[in-house]
């Protein structure tokens, strides 16, 4: 299968991200200006500072041209993991509900965190066993998750709550200790920890977060749990 | 020619920093009285920022050859060998003065600056260290009110993440120090590593007469106008005064516009576009075409009306002095132009071609093609008088003694907690959790697992980097505190088992042109020189930054040494925290502790002392490579190196790091002292934990003294042998032993009778309490 991770002036995190699908499958970057998807099954939306993250964070990016690309693919069923700025961008371009809110501390935090899996039935979460906890690094100044009651109601209901922060790890504040989440159709999903920093003992502290690009793939070649 | 409004004065020049003489030399070299952008340039370019014309003397004694070294002083960037066809370009730079008039700003440009000058070289950054300075946190420094210190650490923490999280490059490790004379006077020097294929590694020699002058990045603006000359080479006057008046002198960083600046230049090589490339630093456009020019042997013409502005008027000797950020300057082939402007756009950095390279062997400054600055290159570049330093040992020591925090009486207990709590020895953890260490997938060690980062490299390999220099140490005894300094960085590339490829250095002194300053600088120099002699890791780059003083006085003179070694197998990178209850634990090499401007006599208030013990740098060598070679042939489960706070001090850090407790036995045999044995400072001495087998095999090629084992929950430590109750009660003059040093009063915590032994026994979470007392700092 061949993940397509996208690329804007301001991405940090997108040759990480290259690496870890290509530890699951085929991979290639997708210029911000593109439209053009080259065939991609399934596509990253990369951790970093898009345009600066000026405005606000994902704010501009939403509206690049490889963007308007990735919302026709998500909309026609295609999966679209958002990593942190990623995540931002997908809740920016209204593909995930909520926002990302500055964290409680005000400070940008970078801290190796605990996160249990809600569901391990989702396209992102199959490789994992159920009651799983994955240790991922997360990194970030704005990744205090924030719904109103009633859309985190409906979330709730809908069963796309995917990722909590384990005990004592919300270190950014946020609601209901959420860490990921993915859209009501379940083909999009967004996480503030990075997966793509946890695909190697030796420089990721843990290889657990192998596991959403694993997943992925199974889901992509239809495989199901 | 034009002659840019009325001439300037002699009054101009010293009112831009030049001396009569330096003036009068000027008019010589342009064989009459320069214009306003003529004086503007010189001014700069003469400065010590950049002409280092009180320390070229000296740093030409420093050992700059070696078997790694690619490309040695004078680029933007040093660069050592790393096998595979890669090298590494690294460098440490200072940005002092900015920082301390705007610390968010000031460190977030430093960061930028120091990148540059790796992108500047064909490198793309890897890894970025800070090394800073501050008053004491607690206030006490001068008599002003808590809290400078404080906003300093804050404003410059959050300016170093802002910059390197944006971009993209992992900050992997640091230093910081609190102590009253960088009060007023604080240090911000930042380290960069960057990797390239050897084949792409690029110089900044302009070449090619006709080839076409591009200005890309940011516009130019009127900020940072004469930060060189005005800012870096004068002493900072109280703050209510200069501190106001220079704020809009400190530049301004866009992360995100060097970001994709960096990409742009490195594709730019790649597809070998340039000829040359250049950052723009400290004196903008003049110091960088000028250089470019120089060490081309050639002749430069800019067009200051080819400028892209940020604001409308300026004049001539503006756009040519603007600091502005995010720029960076280049010759190109006439026919690679036009690739060149396309590759700016894809990249949205707009490029201007604003000149030419010329056989003139002049720098001339055009606006709208009229002649407004016409000078010699060599004069500008080259011919700046250099100083012959005036050094003289002070009769006395020069700095205070530090404002006692620890009654003399603490108990071994209280004093290891106090020492664990002081600012200086606290977790960092409350700072380096404000960066990304970990971001394009390379940091085999973060930040507190071990003694020094580690970076893979593609073949398995790994970097490891460390940047060090204990200013306190340098100031009781310039030559050896630098030897210390370096000795400190190796030890931490030996605990992850590297060794050194070369060194950068950032020198922070105070006024040269004072005898007692200009003794320790040359003091320092001689011993970071031999240093780096003995351990073979010659010096690729540096930075000086003098004039660290205020009305209260000169800062600690204070070497920042920055250190790149190799080790074979990343994965068998040394930490530094105890790993397997059972483990048995040994304190390694030669170490001689002495309280002598340790931390603990810091804590108690007692002045720096004359002097600090001979060295033997070969024998704390050959316990580093013993060390080293353990941690390679994977027979350690552990190694850090000992540093501030002493042996207690270490034992107690592994013990938090890995999790776990330890039961020491420390038999005391030199007859120094249960305290100096606890707390006492010097190099040489590691502390290691591994299989019985593997420490007694270790014990062939260093001595190698058995304390204990790993296990439980708690750091318990008891000194039996002669005299170990010894000291109880302040002050005691113990005299036996260790050079000059006076005992230092440690009070046994049960019977204070001479013979009794002395136990400690504290649990992991007290020790991790007291070592995060830094938190409240951010809070």
């Amino acid at each position: 299968m061949k993940f397509g991770v996208l690329q804007f002036p301001g991405s940090c995190d997108e040759v990480d991200a290259l690496g870890a699908a290509r530890r699951v499958g085929d991979a290639e970057l997708i210029w911000h200006g593109e439209r053009d998807l080259k065939d991609a099954e399934a596509i990253v939306v990369p951790g970093g500072f898009s345009y600066g993250d000026y405005l606000r964070a994902g704010a501009i990016a939403r509206f690049s041209p490889a963007m308007e690309s990735v919302i026709a693919f998500a909309n026609d069923g295609g999966l679209v993991l958002g990593i942190c700025n990623g995540f931002q961008v997908l809740c920016e371009a209204r593909l995930l509900p909520g926002a990302l809110l500055a964290n409680t501390n005000l400070r940008f935090t970078s801290r190796q965190v605990d996160l249990d899996v809600v569901r391990c039935d989702t396209a992102f979460t199959r490789a994992c066993e159920p009651g799983r906890r994955l240790s991922i690094p997360a990194k970030h100044a704005w990744g205090r998750y924030y719904a109103e009651a009633e859309s985190l109601a409906a979330m709730q209901d809908s069963g796309q709550v995917v990722l909590r922060y384990g005990p004592g790890e919300n270190f950014n504040g946020s609601v209901g200790d959420i860490a990921g989440v993915c859209n009501e159709r379940g083909n999009v999903f967004g996480l503030m920890p990075h997966p793509e920093h946890a695909v190697d003992e030796l420089v990721g502290g843990s290889a657990d977060g192998l596991e959403i690009f694993e997943s992925m793939r199974l889901a992509v070649e239809g495989v199901r749990v | 020619m034009s002659d840019g409004g009325a001439l300037p004065t002699v009054a101009d020049a010293l009112a831009l920093g030049l001396t009569r003489a330096e003036y009068e030399l000027v008019c010589e070299k342009q064989e009459r009285v320069p214009n306003q952008v003529e004086l503007a340039m010189y001014s700069l370019l003469w400065s010590e920022h950049c002409a280092y014309k009180h320390s070229k003397k000296l740093l030409r004694t420093l050992p700059t050859e070696g078997e790694h070294v690619v490309m040695g002083p004078g680029e933007n960037a040093g660069a050592v060998d790393v096998g595979g066809g890669l090298v590494c370009a690294f460098k440490v730079e200072s940005h002092n003065h900015p920082s301390a008039v705007e610390p968010f700003q000031g460190a977030a440009t430093g960061v930028g600056g120091i990148l540059r000058d790796i992108f500047a070289v064909g490198a793309r950054p890897i890894a970025v260290l800070d090394s800073l300075r501050f008053g004491e946190p607690a206030g006490g420094g001068d008599g002003r009110p808590a809290g400078r210190a404080r906003y300093l650490l804050d404003g410059a923490v959050s300016g170093i993440g802002h910059y390197g999280n944006s971009i993209g490059v992992p900050t992997v490790g640091g230093e910081v120090y609190f102590e009253a004379p960088y009060e007023q006077s604080c240090l911000v020097n930042a380290m960069a590593l960057g990797l390239a294929p050897r084949e792409r590694l690029m110089r900044s020699a302009a070449a090619g007469p006709g080839n076409v002058l591009v200005l890309f990045g940011a516009s130019t603006g009127r900020d940072g106008i004469g930060g060189a000359s005005v800012l870096a080479s004068a002493e900072l006057t109280d703050e209510r005064e200069g501190g106001a008046d220079k704020r809009p002198t400190v530049q301004v960083g866009d992360p995100f516009e060097e970001k994709k600046l960096l990409e742009c230049s490195l594709e730019l090589l790649d597809r070998g576009l340039v000829v040359s490339l250049q950052d723009l630093g400290a004196a903008g456009l003049t110091s960088s075409a000028s250089e470019m020019a120089s060490k081309g042997e050639v002749g430069i013409d800019i067009d200051v009306a080819r400028v892209p502005l940020r604001e409308p008027g300026m004049e001539p000797f503006e756009v040519m002095v603007s600091e502005s950020q995010e720029r960076m300057l280049c010759v190109v082939e006439p026919a690679n132009v036009a690739a060149v402007m396309e590759l700016c756009e894809k990249w949205e950095v707009s490029g201007a071609a604003i000149g030419a390279v010329t056989d003139t062997h002049r720098m001339r400054v055009l606006r709208d093609g009229e002649l407004v600055g016409d000078m010699p290159v060599r004069a500008l570049v080259d011919d700046c008088p250099l100083y012959d330093l005036d050094p003289q040992k002070p009769s006395q020591q020069i700095y205070p003694a530090p404002a006692a925090t620890l009654t003399p009486g603490a108990t071994p207990r209280q004093t290891l907690l106090a020492l664990l709590s002081s600012p200086n020895l606290a977790s960092r953890r409350p700072l380096f959790e404000q960066y990304d260490s970990i971001v394009q997938s390379r940091t085999v060690r973060r930040p507190e697992q071990a003694d020094a980062a580690v970076l893979l490299l593609p073949d398995g390999s790994a970097l490891a980097v460390s940047i060090d220099g204990n200013g306190r140490r340098v100031a009781a005894d310039p030559y050896r505190g630098t030897i210390a300094a370096v000795l400190e960085c190796a030890a931490n590339l030996a605990c992850v088992g590297a060794g050194p490829l070369g060194t950068t250095n950032n020198l922070n002194f105070g006024n040269p042109e004072k005898a007692h300053i200009a003794w320790q600088l040359t003091e320092a120099v001689r011993g970071l020189g031999e240093a780096c002699r003995a351990l073979e890791a010659p010096i690729v780059g540096g930075n000086v930054s003098l004039y660290n003083e205020g009305a209260s006085g000169p800062i600690y003179p204070t070497p920042v040494i920055g250190m790149v070694g190799r080790l074979p197998d990343a994965r068998r990178a040394g930490r530094l925290g105890f790993v397997r209850p059972g483990d048995e634990i040994a304190l390694v090499g030669p170490f001689e502790p002495s309280p002598a401007a340790s931390e603990l006599e810091k804590l108690r208030g007692e002045p720096l002392p004359d002097g600090l013990a001979d060295i033997d740098i070969e024998a704390v060598r050959a316990a580093q490579i013993a060390v080293r070679d353990a941690v390679r042939a994977g027979m350690l489960s552990s190694a850090h190196d000992i540093a501030e706070g002493g042996l207690a001090v270490a034992l107690a850090e592994c013990c938090l790091e890995g999790g776990v407790g330890a039961d020491i036995e420390l038999v005391l045999t030199t007859g120094a002292g249960a305290g100096a044995a606890l707390f006492g400072e010097g190099p040489g001495g590691f502390v290691v934990s591994g299989e019985r087998d593997a420490l007694r095999k270790l014990g062939e090629t260093a001595a190698v003294q058995r304390l204990g084992t790993v296990g439980g929950q708690e750091l318990t430590i008891t000194v039996a042998g002669a005299g170990a109750g010894a000291g109880a009660g302040a002050g005691v003059e113990a005299g036996a032993g260790v050079g000059v040093e006076a005992e230092i009063g440690v009070e046994a915590d049960g019977d204070a009778d001479g013979d009794a032994a002395i136990t400690i026994s504290i649990s992991l979470a007290e020790l991790a309490g007291a070592h995060a007392s830094l938190r409240e700092l951010f809070s």
